[in-house]
């Protein structure tokens, strides 16, 4: 996802907020992982808003995607420049009501924003991981928050929510935690990578692992391979936007020049924005990490891990409430993908609503503001809130 | 401006009639739902457990808003994906009228609902007659108020049709009502239905 860190128009926010952390399966108790490797200690990111009722039935879990972290909403001090990437939806009032519910996000296991990744220090050797670091997938991820819940004291969420790979994370909770999940909105994503997914991330993964300086995945005491990881970032970026986006942004329009330079300078708008996209990107972002996330991405596939092939049978296993949202000009995660999902849910007689949202933006469209994805959130949860029986 | 927008003005009377016929706490699937007036009035009046579907994104994510569980999706298509008697009733209301194949939608219908609800505007009210008669221009009324060019009602057909066509297709009919609406008021016909009722409504079964 693309960082579209907007403050509020309103300017209403849920404020100061801090970044905690939670350690777990401390050596000799390592958590075994999908691969069958072990890892320990593990360490989780993450932030909560608002109050946990008394009953502990209003948590809501929103999971990031790709390059995304637990820094969901608000500010970390008073003259923090920038509020979490998903401000405009999570607050006091917002489509997420933090008056309402209380909200939980952590920074995914494998990533670089607090949570162990492979820039975490390897406590078998006293320095990074780097390419030791064992390949993590979407389940280990989401097993990893489970034990974060676990040490909030949390058995029940009134819903989980996510874009792109925080989708698959919530599909993932919503089939090997049934009883834990009461509503689901999973939002521009899919079951499994297309071809032309895995096609993109892997062309981002071959920039990374072709700078010189990537070396293996061993470069925290040295060079960092950035400008792999600025290409990665660009790839990215055209898989984010789509045609109509690109030819509303940009055109052909030239960037502070009226004719070509004729040589390989950035003549193009497009060229110069996605130049600036990556090398904004590798001041916060870890090569490795962008290779582990986006492999543990493409290996998803929920049909073929919880139904033998059958999505069908994948989703007779949960029970929540679906809200499904797609985006017309989402050429990463198709609007058929989500069709797919929802056939599969309404054929096990689930609880399904589904929209299509009509946005030009393509795959961003979800973190963009929204009017329409706004109130189809707060219906959706207001409703799942008000029926939930427990309460 | 559609039929269903006239309607709407007023909580419909045909929608009164609908409901009526539901029984408490049953599972509903409304074809067409609009933004949602019968299914909240099921949800409301007889618990029921309802999902709609309706073609139009603004439309479903009113519905969304309110609290209803509505799928984006073109009826004929989605109602394929349902395994059989899913539901105990399911509404086609105002919409066969629009639909291309109908017979297939109701067999589709019959498959994956125990009771199906179908009503249409009657092609065969005295005014349709009477406009055709004396004009000789294809009729607009009230309930069918387009020129023939951008009608989106491409099947024109009448309380009788209708009694025919369970003959054809096979299903049966377990309960009808013709009714009337005109200024806003509605009313069920008792006598000469086939020429007095603006509507019909046939609660029909396999």
């Amino acid at each position: 996802m693309s960082e579209y860190i907007e403050h509020d128009i309103d300017g209403i926010s849920v404020g100061i907020v801090e970044k905690k952390f939670f350690t777990f399966s401390d050596p000799p108790g390592e958590m075994t992982l999908e691969s069958g490797s072990r890892i320990g200690p593990v360490t989780i990111a993450y932030e909560t808003y608002g109050e946990l009722d008394r009953d502990r039935q209003n948590a809501v879990l929103i999971m990031h995607a790709l390059t995304g972290d637990s820094h969901v909403a608000g500010y970390y001090s008073p003259d923090d420049k920038k509020p979490g990437w998903w401000d405009i939806m999570v607050g006091p009032g917002k489509g997420i009501d933090t008056e309402k519910y209380f909200v939980i996000c952590s920074n995914i296991l494998g990533s670089c924003m607090g949570s162990t990744g492979p820039n975490t220090t390897n406590p078998l050797t006293g320095r990074a991981y780097g390419h030791d670091f064992p390949v993590v997938t979407i389940t280990d991820m989401v097993r990893a928050q489970k034990r974060l819940l676990e040490h909030l004291g949390i058995e029940k969420l009134l819903a989980v929510i996510g874009g792109s790979i925080g989708g698959m994370q919530l599909l993932e909770w919503c089939v090997r935690y049934p009883d834990m999940v009461t509503a689901a909105i999973p939002l521009a994503t899919t079951t499994k990578h297309s071809a032309l997914a895995i096609a993109f991330n892997e062309v981002a993964r071959q920039a990374i692992m072709a700078d010189p300086n990537w070396n293996n995945g061993d470069y925290y005491e040295g060079e960092r391979p950035d400008t792999g990881l600025a290409v990665a970032r660009m790839i990215g970026h055209i898989t984010y936007l789509s045609d109509e986006a690109m030819r509303r942004k940009f055109g052909r329009r030239l960037q502070g020049k009226s004719d070509f330079s004729f040589n390989f300078g950035a003549d193009f708008q497009i060229e110069s924005y996605l130049r600036y996209q990556g090398t904004k990107f590798v001041e916060r972002f870890d090569a490795n990490s962008f290779l582990y996330i986006t492999k543990a991405a493409d290996y998803y596939n929920l049909g073929r891990h919880y139904g033998g092939g059958s999505l069908v049978e994948a989703f007779s296993k949960t029970r929540a409430k679906f809200l499904v949202v797609s985006f017309t000009s989402d050429w990463l995660y198709p609007t058929y993908q989500s069709k797919k999902m929802v056939q599969a849910m309404k054929k096990n007689g689930l609880d399904v609503s589904f929209c299509e949202i009509e946005a030009q933006w393509g795959h961003d469209a979800f973190l963009l503001p929204s009017e329409r994805l706004t109130s189809l959130l707060k219906g959706f949860l207001d409703r799942v809130y008000t029926e939930d029986p427990q309460r | 401006m559609s039929t269903q927008k006239i309607l709407s003005d007023k909580i419909r009377f045909d929608l009164q009639i609908i409901a009526s016929w539901i029984e408490p706490n049953a599972k509903v699937l409304d074809l067409g739902c609009g933004e949602g007036d019968l299914l909240v009035m099921l949800k409301n009046n007889k618990r029921v457990n309802g999902t709609g579907i309706e073609h139009n994104e603004a439309r479903v994510a009113r519905c969304i808003e309110n609290g209803l569980t509505v799928l984006q999706g073109d009826i004929n298509e989605e109602v394929q994906d349902y395994p059989e008697n899913s539901f105990d009733y399911v509404i086609l209301s105002q919409t066969l009228q629009q639909v291309y194949e109908p017979a297939d939608l109701i067999r589709s219908i019959l498959r994956i609902g125990k009771k199906c609800v179908v009503s249409f505007p009657n092609f065969s009210h005295w005014q349709v007659r009477w406009q055709l008669l004396m004009s000789g221009y294809a009729p607009v009324t009230r309930q069918l108020p387009y020129e023939w060019y951008n009608t989106p009602n491409i099947r024109v057909m009448t309380l009788k049709d209708f009694r025919k066509f369970s003959k054809t297709v096979g299903f049966r009919i377990l309960k009808e009502a013709a009714i009337s609406i005109q200024n806003r008021k509605g009313k069920t016909v008792q006598f000469l239905h086939n020429l007095r009722a603006t509507y019909g409504i046939f609660l029909i079964g396999k």
